[in-house]
């Protein structure tokens, strides 16, 4: 054995043979590494320490480079690091260091060699082991090491003392007690005149105020200090990094600090820190006008720089800034926009972010012609960003900033046809909701719609396949402004709708009956003659039917399809007013049925089952619209009715506007006799937790119209029936009942509720609907809020807007008291009072489960109502001039503890603030309520 | 946290340094650095040198062959953090005299050295030159 090892030792290969193996190796790079672990793993085992330390180095070296993991050496590490030898102390660190993490089974056994190494006489020794507790520390070790640490933190030795500082950081964060024991050194290091020492703390306190700044108002006058004396930009970009945190917390500070800050601005040289003055005062000081305009010079001048990286930043600091003061954007709006074509696409970005903040109603169309014309030129990543933020602007509060929708759904047309555009399920979005929302957009809608649907190439590219889908909806939907319906069909079952896939493929057979359904609904009218008026009033509110019958003589006028023409097919220019002739109506029938033939066998049951409804419909009429048609205007009733009602029916379902729902609909629902709300419906997610909450822009309009397709086309039956078998037929369901019966309605009752949707088109159900259908139809009404109207020369169109807003309600929730034990520790030491201290800090360390947070928030509540209290005291002056007495009492008890009186006092004087805020102080105060009213959240102003 | 981490990359996407001030799995180390190199070592030389990335920003900056990348939070100065890459180089730079990839290369753990006296828990706390190489310079003269 010692044989092996000696040899070992002699023949090891050292990390840099290692190094120069791998760059000459010829058996590739993986073989070789792992036979160099193989090495290790049995050098490491090695009872001498020398061969030991180098297997850990060089796993060290695989392990940061070439990601092998090194878990297996953890104990070695250890055995390493009780080696006498510095040498091997630091492989053993470095080594612990990056392999160590908080579930290492051996971590705690590092204690006592870190507190060996923390105390030893060598000061390499010692900050060896600081840095390596800085990546290391877990609460035990924090813990147990917090009293060397403490030792440390005044040491003589500089070097050392700067590290304890940086460790105090992690060991706060994992052991928030430990501030009781070592924030008061802290604070001292502030004071102390050794720069690095200052460096070393302010970014200590700029890490711990990021995480709950106003715990640190009471030390911002020794801040103050450093941001007006120091001189080192590294100390002074920290200080502001602080200041910008602290300020919006106490105004009387802002207004302190902004002059010092602009002195910074106007004076240095250093584009770090001039930058973070900018920031500065554009996130935390914006209302500081001069300031902000200070700033804005100044970040002028970064835009205009060659630098792409102060151009950068510019850009950014511009964009905060736009939130309060858009005229700085506008002051620069020629470089903002040139930057839209800058080599750096991190620069395009920023720029296009700048762009949109100008979007204002006024300017809207000539800033998306702008930047349209830049997609089109762009690659498809800044293309679709580019689209994405017109998108995403345009439609933003419901469409607030577009008046002219006819334009905006022609933009939206444009955008599909950009080559890149990938924006498919937005565009898609906001097609079928502008349709729903905007009445007036309608017949705009629709032609932009068939520009799209006609356009076979377009079936080629995937990404617009949801556009097309919209496209057919909308077509569908709004079938009645479409010029020429029998276009539409053909678009419609055009072959290569081959490409889509099924769904879509469903929404397209889907609105070709809806055209169909239309187009024979308008022949039966005109073949009736005389009630074609009041039919037309009452079945089509909206639909301006002469409209339709105008625009079909206007065709010759208009564009000419660009579809094939199929055989037999009636032109469209040969149509004339009230001739939707037999022809035509035929040779839709017969398209239709030719295209659906084949897809009633279909694969995809979506789309097997509507052909086949269409199928079924078709022969349900057939027959008779071409009896009817021979005799043509002397209709012979008896028959021709039968057919006609069925037409009406279908086209009456079809015509039932669909507009959106609001997402607390339900909620104004009357509540049901006899049921009863369980309290807590926890378990309620257990079933339905992956169903999400619908988002208010997708309308189940498909689902709807599929069962009003299923109905009517079995022409006679009941819905009602229909639906009760759907809810009870189901054996799944039924166990589902069963089990969670709690969360189902009674099943007398579900009949009406179930029909919270309701089937407006159904007439035998309307005749008896019951008073709940009828309340909800009403509340869907009432809920259509209609906009203002700007004073525009061309009318803003209704926007369709439910009343409370179309945002998902985010569920009001309080700020939640967070369980934040270093900022109450923190507090704590800053109030001083020792008493407090000791007696919660006991508390604390065994009462940190979680049974106690309850308690505590609960406690919290009645004390923030008790705190409101307290805060119209201290408008009053002579209550607030006793509390300081008071508190200079308290300060002249506690100045003993103190180094010497004059420190004694400056701290004394920062204490008093103590800073009560309106969380999180709790335990004091309801240790001692008399001190309650005593606390505000203030920097006097002589500190400052 | 302020510094997440550093890396040092050479042109061809090797990793040369990697510091991390928070704890990363072996494979997350590994994800990480494959979506950042690619990302930065993409980059044009006339492009700027910060780029976002997931919830944070990295600064990098290119010496010669070798790439230095810094992870930091999204409220930290950059250009301050391109000073501080300035300034580790530099310091290596009079520690090796014309420093290299291959400096780093063969000797890490003091390139490790110098960077574990400029930053703790992603603080810097140590910005001058000679007091970062004097314990450095201390060791090599003892061991």
């Amino acid at each position: 054995m010692a044989g092996a090892s000696l040899m070992d030792t002699l023949f090891q290969r050292s990390l840099e043979d290692l190094i120069k193996g791998m760059r000459q190796q010829l058996i590739g790079e993986p073989a070789f590494i792992s036979k160099a672990m193989e090495e290790i793993r049995r050098e490491i085992k090695s009872t001498d320490l020398s061969t030991k330390s180098t297997a850990l180095l060089k796993l060290s070296y695989l392990s940061s480079l070439h990601f092998h993991d090194m878990s297996f050496a953890d104990f070695h590490a250890l055995e390493v690091l009780s080696s006498p030898r510095f040498a091997h102390k630091m492989i053993a660190y470095h080594a612990i260091s990056l392999s160590f993490h908080d579930a290492t089974p051996v971590l705690l056994l590092i204690t006592n060699h870190l507190r060996k190494d923390l105390t030893s006489t060598n000061e390499y020794e010692v900050s060896l082991s600081l840095q390596c507790l800085s990546k290391i520390a877990n609460v035990d070790l924090a813990r147990d090491l917090t009293p060397e640490i403490f030792t440390l933190l005044s040491t003589s030795k500089v070097c050392v003392r700067k590290k304890a500082i940086g460790v105090v950081l992690r060991v706060f964060w994992k052991y928030p007690d430990a501030v009781r024991v070592c924030f008061k050194r802290l604070v001292e290091n502030l004071e102390n005149s050794d720069p690095q020492m200052v460096s070393a703390v302010v970014g200590v306190f700029c890490e711990l105020a990021s995480k709950d700044p106003r715990s640190y108002l009471p030390l911002a006058p020794e801040f103050y200090r450093i941001l007006v004396d120091s001189r080192n930009n590294w100390v002074l970009i920290k200080v502001l990094k602080i200041f910008a945190r602290l300020a919006p917390l106490e105004p009387r500070l802002a207004e302190k600090v902004v002059e010092p800050i602009c002195d910074h601005m106007r004076r240095t040289v250093a584009k770090s820190l001039l930058f973070e003055c900018v920031r500065t005062i554009v996130n935390s000081l914006s209302e500081y006008e001069s300031a902000v305009k200070l700033a804005v010079v100044k970040i002028q001048e970064f835009l205009l720089d060659d630098d792409p990286n102060l151009k950068y930043l510019g850009l950014r600091a511009l964009s905060t800034v736009a939130e309060k003061h858009l005229w700085a954007v506008l002051e620069n709006k020629e470089i903002v926009i040139k930057s839209l074509s800058d080599v750096d696409p991190n620069i395009k970005v920023e720029s296009l972010r700048l762009v949109m903040k100008m979007v204002s109603e006024s300017n809207v169309a000539e800033i998306s012609r702008v930047l349209l014309n830049y997609a089109l030129k762009s690659g498809p990543e800044f293309c679709n960003k580019i689209l994405a933020s017109i998108l995403s602007t345009c439609s933003r509060n419901v469409y607030e900033i577009i008046v002219d929708f006819d334009w905006y759904a022609s933009l939206l047309g444009e955008m599909s046809r950009i080559p890149h555009c990938q924006k498919g399920e937005e565009i898609e979005n906001q097609l079928i909701d502008i349709g729903m929302r905007v009445k007036d957009v309608r017949p705009k809608l629709a032609h932009v719609c068939r520009g799209l649907l006609i356009d076979p190439a377009l079936l080629g590219n995937q990404f617009l396949h949801r556009i097309l889908s919209a496209a057919a909806w909308v077509s569908g939907e709004y079938v009645e402004f479409s010029r020429n319906p029998f276009e539409l069909v053909e678009a419609l079952l055009q072959p290569r709708t081959i490409l889509l896939l099924p769904a879509i493929r469903a929404i397209y057979i889907q609105s070709a009956f809806k055209v169909l359904t239309f187009c024979l609904h308008t022949y039966l009218l005109q073949n009736k003659g005389t009630t074609f008026s009041s039919w037309s009033d009452t079945l089509l509110p909206g639909v301006l039917s002469s409209d339709f019958y105008e625009s079909l003589a206007d065709l010759s006028v208009g564009n000419g399809p660009s579809v094939t023409v199929t055989p037999g097919h009636v032109s469209p220019s040969s149509l004339e007013r009230n001739d939707l002739s037999y022809e035509y109506i035929v040779n839709m029938l017969n398209l239709v049925e030719l295209a659906f033939g084949p897809l009633s066998g279909s694969n995809d049951v979506e789309i097997q089952d509507r052909a086949q409804n269409v199928l079924g419909f078709i022969d349900l009429i057939r027959e008779k619209v071409l009896n009817s048609s021979v005799q043509k205007g002397n209709v012979s009733e008896g028959k021709d009715v039968e057919v006609a009602d069925i037409v009406e029916l279908m086209h009456h379902a079809f015509s039932e506007e669909l507009g959106p729902v609001s997402i607390s609909a339900q909620e104004r629902v009357p509540l049901p006799d006899g049921l009863i709300l369980k309290e807590n419906l926890v378990d309620l997610e257990a079933i339905c937790g992956d169903i999400g909450l619908p988002s208010s822009n997708s309308f189940p309009f498909e689902s709807t119209s599929y069962k009003e397709e299923v109905g009517n086309s079995l022409s006679n039956l009941e819905i009602k029936e229909g639906l009760e078998q759907l809810n009870e037929s189901t054996s799944l369901l039924a166990e589902h009942r069963k089990r969670h019966g709690l969360y189902y309605l009674p099943s007398d009752k579900s009949e009406t509720i179930s029909n919270d949707y309701p089937l407006a088109n159904d007439p035998m159900s309307q005749d008896n609907a019951t008073d709940d259908t009828n309340d909800l139809l009403k509340l869907a009404e009432q809920s259509f809020v209609p906009r203002r109207k700007s004073s525009h020369t061309k009318p803003r169109p209704v926007v369709v807007k439910l009343d409370n807003g179309d945002e998902i309600p985010i569920a009001s929730r309080k700020s939640e008291p967070k369980d934040d034990s270093l900022s109450d520790a923190v507090r704590d030491v800053l109030l001083g009072s020792e008493a407090i201290i000791r007696t919660s800090s006991q508390s604390n360390l065994s009462d940190k489960p979680p049974n106690k947070r309850k308690g505590k928030e609960k406690q919290h509540r009645d004390i923030h109502e008790e705190l409101k209290e307290n805060l119209v005291d201290d408008r009053n002056p002579s209550s607030r001039r006793s509390r300081h007495r008071r508190h200079g009492k308290e300060r002249r008890q506690r100045s003993p503890r103190k180094k010497n009186a004059e420190e004694g006092g400056d701290n004394g004087q920062k204490e008093k603030q103590k800073s009560s805020h309106p969380h999180g102080r709790h335990r004091q105060r309801a240790d001692e309520p008399s001190n309650v009213a005593g606390q505000t959240s203030e920097v006097p102003d002589f500190l400052l | 946290m302020g510094i997440r981490f550093v890396l040092m990359v050479n042109k061809q996407g090797q990793t040369r340094l990697a510091q991390y001030y928070e704890w990363l799995t072996l494979e997350e180390r590994r994800a990480l650095e494959g979506e950042i190199v690619r990302k930065c070592l993409a980059r044009a030389e006339q492009q700027c040198s910060f780029v976002e990335h997931r919830n944070y920003k990295i600064v990098y900056r290119r010496y010669a062959s070798l790439f230095f990348l810094v992870g930091v939070d999204n409220d930290e100065n950059e250009l301050a953090i391109l000073e501080f890459i300035h300034l580790l180089v530099e310091t290596m730079d009079r520690h090796f005299g014309n420093v290299c990839e291959l400096d780093i290369m063969f000797h890490l753990e003091k390139a490790h050295f110098m960077l574990e006296e400029m930053v703790m828990n992603g603080c810097i706390v140590e910005t001058s030159k000679s007091s970062i190489l004097t314990p450095v310079q201390l060791m090599d003269k003892t061991s």
